[in-house]
């Protein structure tokens, strides 16, 4: 049987919901499964992940060092408790594609990225070409598995679990070499890009950060998170926190709005998985309307102001 | 200081990829081929420390088929001195790349090496961290600014959250995201003087590295394609179509 071992994302206070989209992919495998919590104070994060339903046990390493995520630090932590699990699984953010390879190459192990689909416990699907091939990919059974987990692809599983927390010593020391500095956060106090059930996205024709304020002011209306192409990133409009895509986030809210986005490739792989597409866009050829569940051909600048009204 | 650059051969971005009908893999058959785009930015960046005196030499090393030299060769026309290429006519996993780029750094003791964040044909997304792990050396991924000073760097990363910032020492693997420069366009002069620069190849056999397990592809398929929806004429419509569907 297989016995599975998920290294939980969180922010020293909470635990973030890829982690528990990764409970809901270690179900699909089947077996037992553990959540480790490294970090330093992360009693109220362990507890959350305790209450992951179908969780066996949690382990908690607590130390200075371990603060922040950084992959020197962290690696050496799962390498030396990974003996005896089959499989290592953490969530394919930033979080875990920075740590999750460093750990594989010190176990000597392949990793495999974004499993969108648990077709058995070594049998995996994933997106490769921007989401332009899916590939059904089989790891060997004799060597651990460690892989990163496509988290628009999975539901986060339920709450009501009660499991065991077990509070181990760190076994290595802090990096010499890697040193954490600060975070900038862009986002304010919006719902969560990658959590959030309804997105409301701004492209390159909303020409300024000054503008953008409109898609901001139709988000907060629908209490929605607000996105952005890649080309309004690059343009300043917005952080770079906010960007939907291939490179940016992989997101899959019930409904996303896209204003003034043409709808690249790269963008689109990032709302596969959204439930309802709405595109606005004055060019009626523009191909984010292939794949639109409902479109509008029209001016942004006099759409979002009479949505907002409409919703009002 | 050396810098030492990872160029992977892939299909152009451009390039709207199709399964082949059989699943046996895509179609690259007489499919336009160019450096990784990732790869591109952290040759241009590697260029623009040389040029800021904080580099004496960049080289650009390849693990791939003799076609890689193509990409090789724009990598030297762009302003690299000296190209590698890893001489191997299977495709290798992350693992094997990291452990044969190992080997490269053995020899060639850069300061720095900088590597795409993620190719994109296979999308992994691991090779620099899998790299810097093995070479127990600093990691600074999805880089959008990276600071060298001396023996040290300061780097800004694209993460979820934000932007987060690392001090690192040096020698380290920086993996670099899209927005940490332009990359300059290369000029008809300078592909005529790459032509001279030199290129070593050294066959992968030699390296004497093992791959690891490997895992194995069974099927590719296209994606699920979305359907083409609807469309409506005005504002009203619109809303009238979200609330007929419960979504607002
Ligand atoms: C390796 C790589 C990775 C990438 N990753 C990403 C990624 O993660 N995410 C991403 O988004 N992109 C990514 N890109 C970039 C992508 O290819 C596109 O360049 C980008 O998505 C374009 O952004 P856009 O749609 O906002 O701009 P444009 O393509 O310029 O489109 C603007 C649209 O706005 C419409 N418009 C203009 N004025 C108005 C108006 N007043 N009202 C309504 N509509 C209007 C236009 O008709 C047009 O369709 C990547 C590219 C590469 C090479
Ligand atoms: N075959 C290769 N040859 C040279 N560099 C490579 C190769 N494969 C990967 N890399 C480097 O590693 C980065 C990340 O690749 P990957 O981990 O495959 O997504 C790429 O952007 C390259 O810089």
């Amino acid at each position: 049987m297989s016995k599975i071992l998920i290294i939980a994302e969180h922010d020293g206070q909470a635990l973030n919901l890829s982690t528990s989209k990764c409970v809901s992919c270690a179900q699909a495998i089947g077996g037992d499964i553990d959540i480790v919590v490294l970090g330093k104070s992360i009693e109220a994060v362990a507890s959350q992940a305790a209450a992951v339903a179908g969780v066996n046990n949690v382990i908690c390493v607590s130390a200075d060092y371990l603060e922040h995520a950084l992959a020197e630090n962290w690696a050496p932590e799962i390498v030396a408790m990974a003996t005896g699990y089959t499989h290592v699984l953490a969530p394919s953010t930033t979080f875990g594609k920075d740590l999750t390879p460093r750990i594989a190459a010190l176990l000597g192990v392949n990793q495999l990225s974004d499993v969108m689909e648990v077709l058995d416990a070594y049998f995996f699907r994933r997106p490769i070409y921007a989401g332009n091939a899916i590939i059904d990919v089989r790891v060997p059974e004799d060597s651990i598995t460690v892989a990163t987990v496509r988290s628009a692809s999975w539901p986060a599983a339920a709450e009501g679990g009660s499991a065991a927390i077990e509070n181990r010593a760190a076994t290595g020391s802090a990096s010499a070499h890697t040193r954490w500095v600060g975070l900038e956060s862009g986002g304010g106090d919006r719902p969560d890009l990658q959590s959030a059930s309804k997105v409301v996205s701004g492209g390159r024709a909303l020409g300024s950060a000054e503008n953008f304020s409109i898609v901001y002011s139709l988000a907060d209306k629908l209490g929605a998170a607000v996105g952005a192409s890649r080309a309004a990133v690059d343009a300043g409009y917005v952080p770079n926190d906010m960007q939907v895509g291939q490179t940016g986030k992989i997101i899959s809210p019930d409904l996303y709005l896209a204003f003034g986005i043409s709808g690249a490739i790269q963008h689109i792989t990032g709302i596969k998985d959204a439930g309802t597409i709405v595109a606005v866009n004055k060019d009626g050829e523009a191909p984010i309307f292939e794949i639109a569940d409902i479109g509008l051909v029209g001016d942004l600048f006099s759409i979002i102001p009479e949505l907002e009204r409409l919703l009002g | 200081m050396k810098i030492l650059v990872g160029i992977k051969r892939v299909v152009d971005f451009n390039v709207r990829v199709r399964v082949l009908p059989n699943g046996s893999g895509v179609d690259t058959d007489g499919v336009k081929m160019s450096v990784n785009p990732f790869d591109e930015i952290a040759l241009e960046e590697a260029l623009r420390l040389k040029e800021a005196g904080k580099a004496s030499e960049v080289v650009v090393v390849s693990i791939g088929a003799d076609e890689c030299q193509q990409q090789l060769r724009t990598g030297l026309a762009m302003g690299a001195d000296r190209a590698i290429q890893v001489s191997t006519s299977s495709a290798v996993q992350p693992l094997a790349a990291a452990r044969a780029l190992l080997k490269i750094i053995e020899r060639e003791q850069p300061g720095l090496v900088l590597l795409g964040k993620q190719a994109i044909d296979d999308d992994n997304n691991q090779t620099g961290q899998m790299l810097a792990g093995l070479w127990n050396r600093p990691q600074a991924t999805f880089a959008s600014k990276l600071e060298v000073d001396g023996d040290k760097a300061t780097v800004t990363r694209e993460v979820d959250a934000g932007l987060e910032t690392i001090g690192i020492a040096l020698p380290a693997v920086v993996t670099v995201d899209l927005r940490l420069n332009e990359p300059r366009f290369v000029k008809l002069p300078d592909i005529m003087k790459a032509k001279r620069k030199p290129m070593d190849v050294v066959p992968l056999e030699e390296l004497g590295i093992d791959a690891g397990p490997v895992y194995s592809i069974e099927k590719f398929a296209p994606p699920p394609q979305r359907q083409k929806g609807i469309m409506v004429e005005s504002a009203e419509q619109l809303v009238q179509e979200l609330k007929n569907r419960g979504l607002v």
